[in-house]
């Protein structure tokens, strides 16, 4: 599966179990207006870091996070950065 | 209780009184302890000729590395020795320099396997072997003893909590004729003050026990206690689990099932009762400084409410910013070297311990030290836990704070299930929405672990206890 399907398909997930309605996953989505709360999200990186092996803002050397849905995939398909 | 000016037994003198011959088993050696009333296992020193003698009035460090020669020193030298400190294997050997100067140690009783540390070069070693030999010496005159004990803290060095015979036996009430002759086993170590407790209970009860022995699989161990017909035996809940997972649990039937230690959750009490369909399963609640607070037997997980605010067999406990405080006989009575008080100007000690009330009992939360904080919001790993572990295919599970980016911290589960076969098998994505499911339907979202892993084993500290990582 590619990392963009399993970035969506756990955002899926996570929001049927929080009980929230996502917005249309595009490129463009601006993250902060997604549907996920901030505890979503935490649970987002979390699982990914299951499944894909990395968590990239955590490694980090400095605090940054992606603004749309696209440069969030995009870290993730980089490994990094 | 002890009326002032009235002093109680020495630990020798109520051995001496029993009736029927004792036992104390260990792995390698057992010894009948009720010989010592005519005998000692205090043998030639390794450095001075040392004995009962050499020890009287001093500050003794039980430095023993096997539990049968700490049990025997224990009870030759209660009431002749001016402190007995012991001394648990968990203990770094950086630490050892600041419990010899904070207790004023100035002797040690050793054995085969003490190691040549440097900081154990005292004055006065004598060494104690697991044999009774006739004793052609008088018995020194009786001093009062005060019993030193570590607390079970995992990080930092340990605090000397003082104790005396009557504060730690304050608890142990005399056995019935009724109960027949008891087998008592622990899974503890009695050098700790849960292990105490039963070492105590057994020889002050003219009972029998079978000690734990460090490094011993579980199975092994089960196969001793079934060898001697365990009639009573304890465990904190984790050693209980992992004992449960043992097929040699089933070599064993006693007849009271104890647990300590830890909280008590419904899932093992159940799984305790389903093993020992006939036993008396109860859990206690004891801490190093607070001492043994209260016995629970009605098979469910937390205590009544009745219990706080009320004084019962001598202990009064309450509630302050949700922390259990307990006062009693029972209590330690400080700390030795320059720590802080132990008990608050009214006598109370502060357990540390978190409680909630629902509905007509308490159930505890976890430690006050161990929250995590998820995004301002406040977790007690161990209430997660305890949901996690009612699932029909868990066994154990360990909920920890895990780094995150966004809220700070997020919890995460580790967990054995009852069968392994499981934690690979093509279930396991199954078994694990199950088991979120099982969460979400029991707790506030920030709770629920935001990933589980399936593991072989969960690893417990030698004080019986899940090892929780800081961090």
């Amino acid at each position: 599966m590619s990392v963009k399907l399993t970035i969506i398909e756990q955002m899926e997930q996570i929001a049927r179990e929080h009980g929230k309605i996502l917005a249309p996953l595009k490129e463009d989505l601006v993250l902060a207006d997604c549907g996920l709360d901030s505890l979503g999200f935490a649970v987002l990186v979390a699982r990914l870091e299951d499944s894909l092996g990395i968590d990239p803002f955590t490694a980090a050397e400095d605090a940054f996070f992606p603004v749309t849905l696209g440069e969030f995939v995009k870290v993730y398909e980089h490994g990094g950065r | 209780m002890n009326m002032a000016g009235v002093e109680a037994p020495s630990l020798r003198h109520s051995v001496a009184n029993l009736k029927a011959p004792g036992f104390l088993w260990d792995r390698a050696a057992s010894a009948r302890f009720t010989d010592l009333d005519r005998g000692t296992s205090l043998g030639p020193g390794i450095s001075l000729a040392g004995r009962l003698a050499d020890l009287a009035g001093r500050s003794v460090l039980l430095a023993t590395t096997c539990q049968l020669t700490t049990a025997l020193a224990l009870i030759e030298l209660d009431a002749i020795a001016r402190r007995l400190v012991i001394l648990p294997p968990d203990v770094e050997a950086e630490h050892l320099g600041a419990v010899i100067a904070a207790a004023e140690v100035d002797a040690a009783v050793i054995d085969d396997g003490t190691a040549a540390a440097p900081g154990l070069a005292l004055p006065v070693r004598v060494g104690c072997a697991p044999s009774i030999v006739p004793m052609d010496e008088a018995l020194p005159a009786r001093v009062a003893t005060e019993w030193l004990l570590m607390t079970s803290g995992t990080t930092g060095a340990p605090k000397l909590v003082v104790h005396d015979l009557s504060a730690l036996t304050a608890a142990i009430t005399a056995p019935s004729p009724a109960d027949g002759a008891a087998i008592w086993g622990t899974f503890y170590d009695i050098r700790r003050y849960g292990g105490l407790q039963i070492f105590l209970r057994a020889v002050l009860g003219g009972a029998c026990l079978v000690l734990s022995s460090a490094g011993e699989p579980v199975g092994d161990h089960l196969a001793r206690l079934a060898q001697h017909g365990v009639t009573h035996l304890s465990g904190t809940p984790s050693q209980w689990r992992r004992a449960l997972i043992s097929p040699a649990i089933r070599g064993i039937a006693p007849r009271y099932v104890r647990l300590s230690g830890e909280i008590a959750d419904q899932a093992i009490l159940d799984g305790l009762r389903a093993a020992f369909p006939r036993a008396t399963i109860g859990h206690a609640y004891a801490s190093t400084e607070a001492g043994v607070a209260f016995d629970v037997n009605d098979g469910l997980a937390g205590f009544p409410a009745g219990y706080v605010g009320a004084i019962r067999d001598g202990v009064e406990m309450k509630v302050v910013d949700g922390s259990l405080r307990i006062r009693s006989s029972r209590t330690a009575s400080r700390y030795a070297g320059g720590e802080p008080k132990l008990a608050d100007a009214d006598g109370f000690v502060d357990t540390g311990d978190i409680v909630e009330r629902r509905g007509d009992r308490y159930y505890f939360a976890g430690r006050n030290g161990g929250i995590i904080n998820i995004g301002g919001l406040k977790v007690h790993p161990e209430e997660i836990e305890a949901v996690i572990n009612r699932h029909p295919q868990v066994r154990m599970s360990l909920v920890r704070r895990k780094q995150s980016p966004i809220t700070g911290s997020i919890v995460v589960a580790e967990i054995v299930l009852k069968s392994d076969q499981q934690r690979t098998g093509a279930r396991q994505i199954e078994l694990k929405d199950d088991i979120l499911k099982l969460c979400r339907e029991a707790l506030p979202r920030h709770k629920v672990p935001a990933a589980i892993s399936f593991v072989p084993a969960i690893n417990v500290a030698a004080t019986g206890k899940l090892l929780r990582r800081q961090g």
